[in-house]
């Protein structure tokens, strides 16, 4: 039935093949495998989605045998439901697009046929991680995704900034997914297989601490992945490589795997409660702490960093309270309206030349596309109705509310103090990009049309993800079948009211601090409580002093002890070793006949000693 | 009886005598080298194409001849599912460094006689491998001294002469425990024929003997993988050999210690082996610790990636010590993945020592990518391979050491193992962290201002047959991992039934 489902990644991947080492013999040049791969992609995974609809929940595996692995048989194959064909079709469009803008936003870059390749492989070790039917096959994708990010974030390597941010994601997100390697080993061992199905299948029979320890050690490389507190600080650094970069990263691949993952092997975490009660801590944490952080950032693409970090804190919010669709579907109007967000502020940076808002304003009389589709994003994030997040957000703090007790209570709590933080720190980046008056030097124009396409297209699906929500519509189900014990996407009336209402409200409030002082950063009225935030809480600090310097001191250390100790105590061992001290004097004077005289005794050791055992 | 084996050992044999006794051509001379090794391959890949991969636990191809009949000492080799891997790297790697000396031969030339002594090298590492007698072992084993040394002693950088002497002095005392080691087992067990050791599986062995046999074997075999503490010898030969003798050394020869560790000093011992297991798990996870934070503070390329030996290695260790089939083939695919992946590393950093004539990290000064770009990209490759990304082969041997260690067999204490377990998970991000480093340092980054106006060839044709197969390798296996486990799969539970 699916055994076609390979192509799903295999397209991009080849195209990544050809674009590395064969685009120069192509017409058109590297442009052209990495859209017609991801374009490949794209039909394959429409074509999986019309397969998946109506009957979501059924799963279509195909498989084959591996390796053995030393009694165990690896198996790999695609594993195929509603939830892998609706996250493939999202990666797919958003890599799709990403790829289209790029063509004018890389322009001119030396390196761009590494890059489009590097973009092709990190959208196919997405795909893999979506539809593999086996923990090590998704491991592998998961993996393959670090490194791209780690050489896309690197792309300009010329620049230590981007050199520094490069193995900062790599590295921290690899702290992550060592607990996440442990977490295969704990489940797939106890399920005596590594196939996912098997697993999930398994999740309620094993014992209580097997399971727990299992989801707890997965959620590390969740918590790496998708950038939640105490694993955060890659992210926001991330954003030293190309701006379609960060659209990717921040809507279709890296950050969504996380929360794909959770969601993909959730009986697991249903089965293992206090792991659930964790990631609604974390998510609590991250989805304040990160949305505070952004609005005191000057940085443009550094906000919208953040507050990628707090919209997925509401997603893990959610599958911590079972609300298991209403948070797949805001992985997907998050990726709508981010990516547009992101490719809204790389046509604004490419025409600046500047990442930080204090040198931009009045952006929308230059730039008209632009600044519509962003507003489109702008307003989605705020959680504006109907637009795409609002009810997706709504449909995560309405199961909180109905799950209750103090994790649901605290989440929704959470929820709607970070949803007005959200709606602040939107308008403020809004305002001081577009509004007001111009405050850099630049030569204003819009982006040509290739970059406005996308962005026009991305604002259309930001408005019609809106609409399957709308009352008794309920869309989503046809192709997303919530779990047995979680809840269903419902939107409440309540909900929507109250949120729409905090919303509206700290919009107007900063519009109002705007419109009293149109020069000045609307953050200015908290005062000095805007440094740590702006720091974001000093996180990095500490791990610097934690961690980097003790690792480096350490390294030192060694260096000193293996030349010095280690090395001359097994010297000083063998040179009192009587016949090898005798041969280590002659030897050190470079006597080659020391050397043979040694050999030579040796083999006469062994002659005798063979001869009086065989004689005895 | 199968002439397969001895056509084997024979035909890089012929080589070297050629190459020793008659005054040809350097030209010649490479030629001979080349032909010779490529000869060798192709013997071993019939070997592998008529190999039974159903009956991979059981020894084929043997030949059995009588020998030293007074010390009941037999010719008697063959290959199975263990050794059947490491045959096909020795003789790939091998000529691979043959194909390297045809384009460039480390100073002071003379590549007749580089040659010669690498064929007698070849003949010493395939005869180890698929001795099946302590007595052809020992001489096999011992083989592979005297052309290393001389590799490094002749051909080596400034400081080659002590590190001859030390990489000598450590392999003897290692040879010399293993061989007191061997006398133990003979003097209790009688006979010196592996097949029938392996089968009597320590029956006639008394549990002190086994102990001491076990330590001994771990120590001779430990100086050769190498095991932390006794590790010291190898920096200094890697960084003063010339770039073929570090291929050499870390691709197959280390594999050596290894690959005794397990067809003897497990098979044979294995009531010392359960015993000794947590002291060599411990010992192997300090190395890989160890190993790594010495790599993040080395200066010079060549010694960072024999550092980040000791690291790998450490994980084969590791894995023997879980005395698991999962930790036995974490061993296995480790060793392979190692032989490929730091063999091309060190094709790499002699590539990069070629052209700048310095591999201190300092002096390199970075922008390698932007430099030789082809170079910088196979680096980048390389680095990343070697720090166990998932999906190409060094990936498969650290993770199924620590899984293994998840759940260690031969009685050992599992809170220990999962200790070391978690250590090793740490291990791993350290790897990472070094080899980022050091493409940080050496791959990224602007030109340095002294290499900005020195024009320099990014690859010849001899780097690119050289390291396009470890590429591909790398990436099969990676991918692909059952063309080694599957091959092994048998024997190692034939080893700890």
């Amino acid at each position: 039935m699916s055994h076609w489902a390979w192509l799903i990644p295999a397209l991009p991947a080849f195209a990544a093949v050809v674009g590395l080492f064969a685009s120069r013999w192509l017409p058109g040049g590297p442009a052209v495998p990495a859209i017609a791969g991801t374009a490949g992609a794209l039909v394959a995974a429409v074509a999986a989605l019309a397969v998946v609809e109506g009957d979501p929940a059924k799963v279509r595996e195909s498989a084959v045998p591996w390796s053995p692995i030393g009694g165990i048989t690896l198996h790999v194959g695609t594993r195929l439901d509603g939830l892998a064909a609706v996250i493939a079709v999202m990666v797919c469009v958003v890599a799709l697009l990403v790829q289209v803008y790029s063509t004018a936003y890389m322009a001119g870059d030396p390196r761009y046929s590494t890059y489009a390749a590097e973009v092709s492989l990190f959208t196919a070790a997405m795909l893999l991680v979506v539809i593999a039917s086996d923990l090590f096959e998704l491991l592998i994708g998961w993996e393959v995704m670090g490194l791209c990010s780690y050489l896309l974030i690197g792309h300009y390597w010329q620049t230590e900034g981007a050199r520094a941010a490069a193995v900062k994601a790599f590295i921290t997100t690899r702290i992550g997914d060592t607990g996440f390697l442990f977490g295969i080993f704990v489940l797939g061992v106890g399920a005596h297989t590594f196939d996912i199905s098997g697993v999930t299948r398994h999740a309620a029979a094993y014992p209580h601490t097997t399971v727990t320890a299992g989801a707890l050690l997965l959620l590390a490389g969740v918590v790496g992945k998708s950038a939640q507190f105490p694993l955060h600080v890659w992210l926001p650094d991330a954003m030293a490589g190309p701006t379609p970069i960060s659209a990717l990263i921040h809507a279709a691949t890296m950050v969504a795997a996380g929360i794909f993952v959770l969601a993909r092997l959730y009986p697991v975490f249903q089965a293992a409660p206090v792991a659930l009660t964790v990631l609604g801590i974390i998510a609590c944490i991250t989805m304040l702490g990160a949305a505070l952080a952004a609005l005191a950032d000057d940085d443009l693409k550094r906000v919208l960093a953040w507050s990628t970090v707090s919209q997925l804190a509401y997603m893990a919010a959610g599958l911590a309270v079972g609300g298991w669709t209403a948070s797949v579907y805001h992985l997907l109007t998050h990726a709508a309206f981010k990516a547009l967000l992101f490719l809204a502020a790389g046509s604004v940076l490419r025409t600046v030349g500047t990442n930080l808002m204090s040198e931009m304003g009045g952006l929308w009389r230059a730039m008209p596309v632009t600044s519509v589709t962003a507003a489109v994003g702008a307003l989605a994030l705020a959680g504006v109705p109907p637009l795409a997040g609002a009810f997706s957000k709504d449909g995560i703090l309405g199961a909180a509310r109905e799950r209750g007790g103090t994790l649901g209570t605290a989440v929704f709590v959470v929820g709607l103090v970070t949803l007005a933080v959200t709606a602040a720190y939107v308008t403020r980046l809004f305002v001081r990009t577009f509004l007001g008056d111009y405050r850099g030097r630049a030569q204003l124009h819009e982006s040509p049309l290739v970059m406005t396409g996308p962005l026009v297209l991305l604002a259309v699906f930001v408005v019609a993800l809106g609409l399957p929500v709308l009352p008794h519509s309920y869309g989503v189900s046809r192709w997303l079948d919530a779990p047995p014990g979680t809840r269903a996407l419902h939107v409440g009336i309540g909900e929507v009211a109250l949120t729409t209402v905090i919303a509206l409200v700290a919009i107007g409030s900063v519009a109002l601090l705007h419109r009293r002082r149109p020069a000045d950063d609307p953050v200015a009225v908290l005062g000095p409580v805007a440094r740590p935030l702006a720091r974001a809480f000093y996180v990095d600090d500490a791990y610097d002093v934690a961690l980097v310097r003790p690792v480096r001191a350490l390294a030192r250390g060694v260096v000193r002890v293996d030349s010095g100790g280690v090395d001359a105590a097994v010297v000083d061992v063998g040179r009192t070793a009587g016949f090898a001290g005798g041969l280590l004097r002659r030897l050190q004077r470079g006597n080659i006949q020391g050397y043979l005289t040694g050999l030579v005794a040796g083999v006469l050791v062994v002659v005798l000693s063979v001869s009086l055992a065989v004689a005895r | 009886m199968s002439p397969t084996l001895p056509v084997l050992l024979a035909v890089p044999a012929a080589g070297a005598a050629v190459l020793a006794v008659a005054t040809v051509s350097d030209r010649v001379a490479r030629i001979i080298g080349v032909v010779t090794t490529s000869a060798t391959l192709v013997v071993s890949v019939v070997l592998a194409a008529r190999f039974d991969y159903g009956s991979g636990a059981h020894l084929q191809h043997v030949v059995d001849v009588g020998w030293l009949p007074a010390l009941d000492v037999r010719f008697h080799v063959g290959v199975d599912g263990i050794s059947l891997p490491l045959v096909l790297l020795t003789t790939l790697l091998t000529l691979l460094c043959a194909i390297h000396t045809v384009s460039s031969t480390p100073e002071p030339g003379r590549p007749r006689q580089l040659l010669a002594l690498m064929l007698l090298l070849e003949v010493g590492v395939l005869g180890t491998f698929v001795a099946a007698d302590l007595v052809v072992f020992f001489v096999f084993f011992e083989i592979v001294l005297i052309p290393m040394y001389f590799l490094i002693n002749i051909w080596g950088g400034p400081g080659r002469r002590v590190a001859a002497v030390k990489f000598i002095l450590y392999t003897l005392l290692g040879s010399a425990l293993m061989l007191v080691g061997f006398l133990v087992i003979y003097s209790q067990a009688g006979s010196f024929d592996m097949v029938a050791l392996g089968h009597a599986h320590g029956a006639h062995i008394s549990a002190g003997m086994q102990l001491l046999a076990f330590v001994l074997l771990m120590l001779g075999f430990g100086i050769k993988s190498p095991m932390w503490p006794l590790h010291t010898w190898l920096p200094d030969a890697h960084t003063e050999a010339p770039t073929v003798g570090s291929v050499l050394l870390a691709g197959v020869l280390l594999k050596m210690g290894t690959y005794g560790l397990i067809r003897i000093a497990v098979d044979e011992v294995p009531d010392g082996a359960r015993r000794v297991a947590p002291a060599l798990a411990i010992l192997a996870v300090v190395g890989i610790g160890y190993a790594a934070l010495a790599c993040l503070g080395q200066r010079d390329l060549k010694r960072l990636i024999a550092f980040s030996s000791v690291g790998h290695m450490g994980f084969v260790l590791l894995g023997i010590a879980t005395l698991t089939p999962i930790g036995l083939q974490a061993a296995l695919i480790g060793n392979v993945a190692h032989g490929v992946i730091t063999g091309l590393l060190f094709f790499l950093a002699g590539a990069v020592k070629d052209r700048f004539h310095t591999s201190d990290l300092d002096e390199l000064g970075g922008g390698l990518l932007a430099k030789l770009p082809m170079t910088g990209g196979v680096v980048l490759f390389a680095a990343i391979a070697s720090l166990g990304l998932p999906g190409l082969a060094g990936f498969w041997g650290e993770m199924l050491a620590m899984l293994g260690a998840y759940s260690p067999g031969g009685g050992s204490s599992r809170p220990l193992f999962l200790t070391l377990m978690a250590l090793a998970g740490i291990g791993t991000v350290l790897t990472a962290v070094y080899f980022l480093a050091m493409l940080r340092r050496v791959d990224f980054g602007l030109v340095a201002d002294r290499w900005r106006d020195t024009a320099m060839r990014d690859v010849a044709v001899a780097d690119v047959v050289a390291w396009t197969p470890l590429v591909v390798l790398a990436v099969a296996i990676g991918v692909w991992p059952r063309i080694v486990l599957a091959v092994g799969e048998s024997a190692v539970s034939g080893l700890l039934r």
